[in-house]
């Protein structure tokens, strides 16, 4: 057998405290080892108040840990300044939340091509291709026009997936992904992100609340009272 | 290359907020356009007046120094009675005015300086005799100081050995006409005549002017008024006319000349236009003032609004410095559309201003037009004004958390 493929994120002891210095300090995670490598299709379950939501950001580098020790793709970036995390950020992470989050001035193909223009700061013809490759792949090509509002939940959620992708990223981090579509778009959003683990080795870590699509995961992660219980 | 990602966004973003962005343009254009019309219209009220007021004058001259007595007891040294009278000021030539006028023409700001020697004469007619302030001047150089030339309303414009030029009233009061004869008669001392042939009559604007003067050859003027090859004054124009006190002041430290300007001969005209251009400045600055809190504060509900969308294109990558110029970027649009809109709307109010509001003689009571360099430079200020005014809602765009900005 081949050695198992390169880690993305490494977690070590991370915590996080809210309110430092104030008589309501609270530890929101204490100490979280976690390691996701290149392909993996992990669930992140617990509930509500768990710290999932602070997790995810932590890893996203959207919040910045109290303690511990964070390395992605093999570097740390504890004493990174904001204009450096924001950067690996972008190279390295793409992101769907909950809702949507589409930009609703932009067109579907030019939502999907945003991650391209904070990087370039212009639309290029090869982001263009990319962007439509993606749409195509996610059955929207004929939406590409359309304004955010003209598109129903589950196809605003896979323009989000298509614009996770753009940048060609690694790892996903998705946000309660089918946390508000029907059981049919549900099924849709996720399948496809599932293909796109398959066939790309994108990894995904994804919170959800919904036992049904954890366990159709390859790994579930349970964090109980900021701590992981199985790995 | 393509506009970028800042300007990208921005634009985007005015046009997805349109109800908001047009109502902020339209104020942008309503402000700059009330500045731009009431500065061009000050602006050529002013230059209006000062034509008028100023047309006859020059805006410097240099004058003979004032004869001052000198009296041969001194006081204080004994008991002693002593009275001293100041002396008549007798027509004088300044000294040696060819090489102070060399010294005048080589002064910054003065674009033109003619001799002149004027004083008191009578025009006489027949049975008639008038006062007059008698003019000896060079045509040519006094009308690059003083418009004569186009004020000619009958005869020629010129004036040879033994041609005059007189007012409208003055032809009147005489019964001359344009080649009819004057006799110009000086008192005093010099006391001598001379026989004039009317080559032009003038209308300078003022009954009290069109009575008083007449211009002869400078030449002609000198032996009449007992000043052979002398000049009483040297007239200077300037191309800054509110910079004429500075141009007379400096002259008057380098040649040691009793120089004026028109600032100290018009010294209520001056304070007049001083107090309408502080209130321009006034309106002016006050009106940047409002229209740059209205442009802060729109921009501020627009972060408020666009929280969400600011923390995804944080979670992208965007960093803040990017988000500040989205902010920056829309306040310099909504800036320069704006002053664009306000400058036209100002050029259309002054053109009915021109066209529509007549004196009682049917024409213009003013025209006053847009200087280019007005429109320029009310653009430029208002887009500074507007990324100025963007500053504030720039900054919160660029420290909102990310993080918390998604969750909302």
């Amino acid at each position: 057998m081949n050695a198992a493929p390169e880690p993305i994120i490494e977690l070590a002891g991370v915590t996080k405290r809210y309110g430092i210095g104030t008589p309501v300090e609270t530890e929101v995670l204490h100490g979280i080892d976690l390691t996701l490598r290149r392909g993996e299709f992990a669930a992140l379950i617990g509930p509500s108040g768990s710290g999932k939501s602070t997790l995810l950001n932590i890893i996203g580098l959207l919040e910045r840990m109290t303690g511990g020790d964070y390395r992605l793709q093999g570097r740390p970036v504890k004493e990174l300044a904001d204009a450096e995390l924001t950067s690996r950020r972008g190279d390295t992470l793409g992101f769907v939340f909950q809702f949507h989050h589409l930009l609703p001035a932009f067109s579907a193909v030019e939502n999907v091509m945003l991650p391209a223009l904070v990087k370039h700061g212009r639309f290029t013809e090869p982001d263009r291709a990319r962007a439509m490759t993606l749409l195509d792949r996610v059955g929207l090509k004929d939406a590409a026009d359309k304004k955010p509002a003209q598109l129903s939940g589950g196809m605003q959620q896979r323009v989000a997936i298509a614009r996770a992708l753009a940048r060609g990223c690694p790892l996903v981090l998705a946000d309660e992904p089918t946390g508000n579509l029907d059981t049919h778009s549900s099924d849709a959003v996720f399948s496809l992100m599932r293909d796109f683990n398959q066939e790309e080795s994108v990894a995904f870590l994804i919170v959800t609340h919904d036992p049904r699509l954890a366990a159709r995961c390859d790994r579930v992660v349970e964090l109980v009272d900021g701590r992981i219980r199985s790995a | 290359m393509g506009p970028g990602f800042a300007w990208t966004v921005a634009v985007r973003f005015l046009r997805e907020g349109r109800i908001q962005s047009l109502l902020i343009i339209v104020g942008v254009a309503a402000g700059v356009g009330v500045v731009t019309y009431i500065s061009a219209l000050i602006e050529g009220l002013q230059g209006n007046t000062l034509r008028r007021t100023l047309g006859t004058q020059p805006h410097v001259v240099v004058k003979p120094f004032e004869e001052i007595p000198r009296p041969s007891l001194r006081a204080g040294t004994d008991t002693l009675a002593r009275q001293v009278q100041p002396r008549a000021q007798r027509t004088r030539s300044i000294d040696n005015w060819q090489a102070l006028m060399a010294e005048m023409r080589a002064t910054p700001n003065i674009v033109a300086v003619t001799p002149v020697a004027s004083g008191a004469a009578l025009a006489i007619r027949g049975e008639a005799s008038r006062s007059v302030a008698l003019i000896g001047i060079e045509l040519e150089g006094y009308d690059r100081i003083v418009a004569l030339k186009e004020k000619i309303v009958e005869g020629a414009a010129r004036v040879t050995p033994g041609e005059a030029l007189i007012g409208v009233q003055l032809a009147q009061d005489l019964g001359v006409g344009v080649g009819e004869r004057v006799v110009i008669r000086t008192g005093g001392t010099s006391d001598a005549a001379d026989t004039f042939k009317v080559a032009g009559i003038f209308d300078l604007g003022s009954r009290d002017l069109n009575r008083r003067y007449v211009y002869i050859p400078l030449k002609s003027a000198q032996p009449l008024l007992g000043i052979p090859g002398g000049a009483t004054n040297l007239y200077a124009a300037v191309a800054d006319m509110f910079e004429a006190d500075v141009t007379a002041a400096r002259l008057k430290a380098r040649t040691g000349a009793e120089v004026e300007s028109w600032m100290d001969t018009n010294a209520q005209l001056l304070s007049a236009l001083n107090a309408q251009t502080i209130s321009t400045r006034l309106i002016r600055l006050f009106t940047a003032v409002v229209v740059m809190l209205g442009i802060a504060s729109v921009l501020v509900v627009s972060v408020v609004q666009k929280r969400k969308e600011i923390g995804i294109l944080r979670a992208m990558g965007a960093t803040r410095a990017q988000m500040t110029q989205v902010f920056l970027t829309q306040g310099a649009i909504v800036g320069l559309v704006g002053s664009v809109l306000g400058v036209l709307l100002a050029a259309a109010m002054l053109w009915v201003f021109t066209n529509f509001a007549r004196g009682q003689d049917g024409l213009p009571l003013f025209v006053v037009g847009l200087p280019l360099d007005l429109a320029v430079t009310v653009a430029c200020v208002a887009t500074l004004c507007g990324i100025l005014a963007a500053a504030a809602p720039a900054r919160r765009a660029a420290q909102l958390d990310p993080a918390e900005a998604i969750r909302l």
